[in-house]
């Protein structure tokens, strides 16, 4: 330690011990539940593969469908999905929804691969119909405890954001390379499908 | 003269230190032990209530999309409401709200912005007085009669402004299609958000 490092220790050590361990208890987190609450929830939508995969879908297809679906999709599904999602938490049963989330993965994975282009209602009622098997889905896998309201929105912006993921993706399909790209995409989520479809029956 | 060498000094600088670190009074620099003041506690009360957010921000981008004389209106009838809300409401002991009311506006306001909803200057305005009064009156019941609560309702009500403010202007200048688009898609979200605390508020169990 050269004569300047021990100078400047000795100058300063003591003065900053004292301070380390005087210093109180800095009180930085949030209250109790509140983090875990927006956390979990954003983290909920995020965790399954197959949830990802049919919301990606969601937003490539928008982006493939163009105008004004690539706007319309995102603006409907979280709210259809809350609609499932509010039936879950109430306890309506909906039947086989293992079985609407991997097709909804086959079907949207099909629908991005062929670049099919139905009416824009009927793709909208497609997506719906989907996305309240999603929604039910988590409403029903919902743990206890939880804040009710930071809770649904950290599930609904991470829901929106995994569109937007999807959307941003699917500005590729300007370009020639990216319209087949888009199409390979849409091969895997529907792959992805099939394999949840085969677990769900298994 | 020649310089003491710095270790000789030590031994006064510490005990100077200590003296004063042991004379000094609690900094109380931490907010959970002070506060912010009566004005920044209900500043940050409504910055950090969801509840309470969410649907002002909502009303302030549908006033905003819907032009400046709307973002005007919603911009002094919305506080103006909401302390009159909370006046009345620091008279009442306590109140109890259903959580169906609060999913209620994220629905109503949700909706109304995800769909973009070509309300009148009126409507708009009756809108506005009603989020202002019942939110004021929840916030005043929660503050109960003291010294400070008037303060705490001009913080809170000071933000409700500021909010107003900077969202809807915000939006009155937006033009192009996608990022007005991008400002139903919140209305979207927090409707969604709505229709979950529904779900929330009707859980069974």
């Amino acid at each position: 330690m050269t004569t300047t490092s021990r100078q400047l220790l000795a100058k300063y050590g003591g003065v900053l011990a004292v301070i380390l361990f005087w210093s109180g208890t800095a009180f930085a987190h949030p209250q109790a539940g509140e983090a875990k609450g927006f956390l979990t929830g954003f983290k909920h939508p995020i965790s399954g593969l197959d949830h990802v995969l049919a919301m990606v879908a969601v937003g490539l297809w928008g982006a493939q469908l163009g105008s004004p679906a690539i706007w319309l999709l995102p603006v409907a599904f979280p709210m259809v999905m809350a609609f499932g999602g509010m039936l879950g938490l109430m306890g309506v049963p909906l039947p086989g929804v293992e079985y609407g989330i991997a097709a909804s993965a086959i079907l949207l994975g099909m629908a991005v691969l062929f670049e099919v282009r139905p009416p824009l209602a009927m793709a909208a009622i497609l997506v719906s119909v989907f996305a309240i098997f999603h929604g039910h889905a988590h409403g029903t896998e919902l743990p206890p405890g939880q804040s009710g309201l930071l809770y649904s929105m950290g599930f609904v912006i991470a829901t929106g954001c995994l569109h937007a993921i999807g959307i941003g993706i699917g500005t590729v399909h300007r370009w020639q390379w990216g319209q087949w790209f888009l199409r390979f995409a849409g091969a895997i989520v529907a792959c992805g499908g099939m394999f949840f479809l085969w677990k769900a029956v298994a | 003269m020649k310089k003491r060498p710095i270790h000789s000094r030590l031994p006064l600088y510490s005990f100077v230190t200590f003296v004063a670190m042991f004379a000094a009074l609690p900094a109380e620099a931490h907010l959970n032990s002070t506060g912010m003041g009566p004005i920044y506690d209900g500043l940050m009360h409504f910055l950090l209530s969801p509840e309470d957010l969410a649907p002002v921000l909502a009303l302030a981008l549908l006033a905003g999309l819907r032009g400046a004389s709307y973002g005007r209106r919603a911009l002094f009838v919305l506080p103006a409401a909401w302390l009159l809300g909370g006046l009345i409401g620091l008279a009442v002991a306590s109140a109890n709200p259903h959580p169906v009311i609060s999913s209620f506006w994220f629905l109503l306001l949700g909706g109304l912005l995800a769909a973009d909803v070509k309300l009148s200057l009126k409507l708009t305005t009756a809108l506005a007085t009603l989020v202002g009064l019942y939110h004021g009156y929840l916030n005043g019941t929660g503050l109960g009669l003291s010294f400070t609560s008037a303060a705490v309702l001009l913080g809170l009500i000071f933000a409700v402004f500021v909010l107003v403010a900077l969202a809807a202007a915000l939006v009155v200048q937006l033009r192009a299609s996608w990022a007005r688009v991008a400002v139903r898609v919140a209305g979207s979200w927090i409707a969604a958000s709505g229709l979950l605390m529904l779900g929330w508020a009707m859980r069974k169990g």
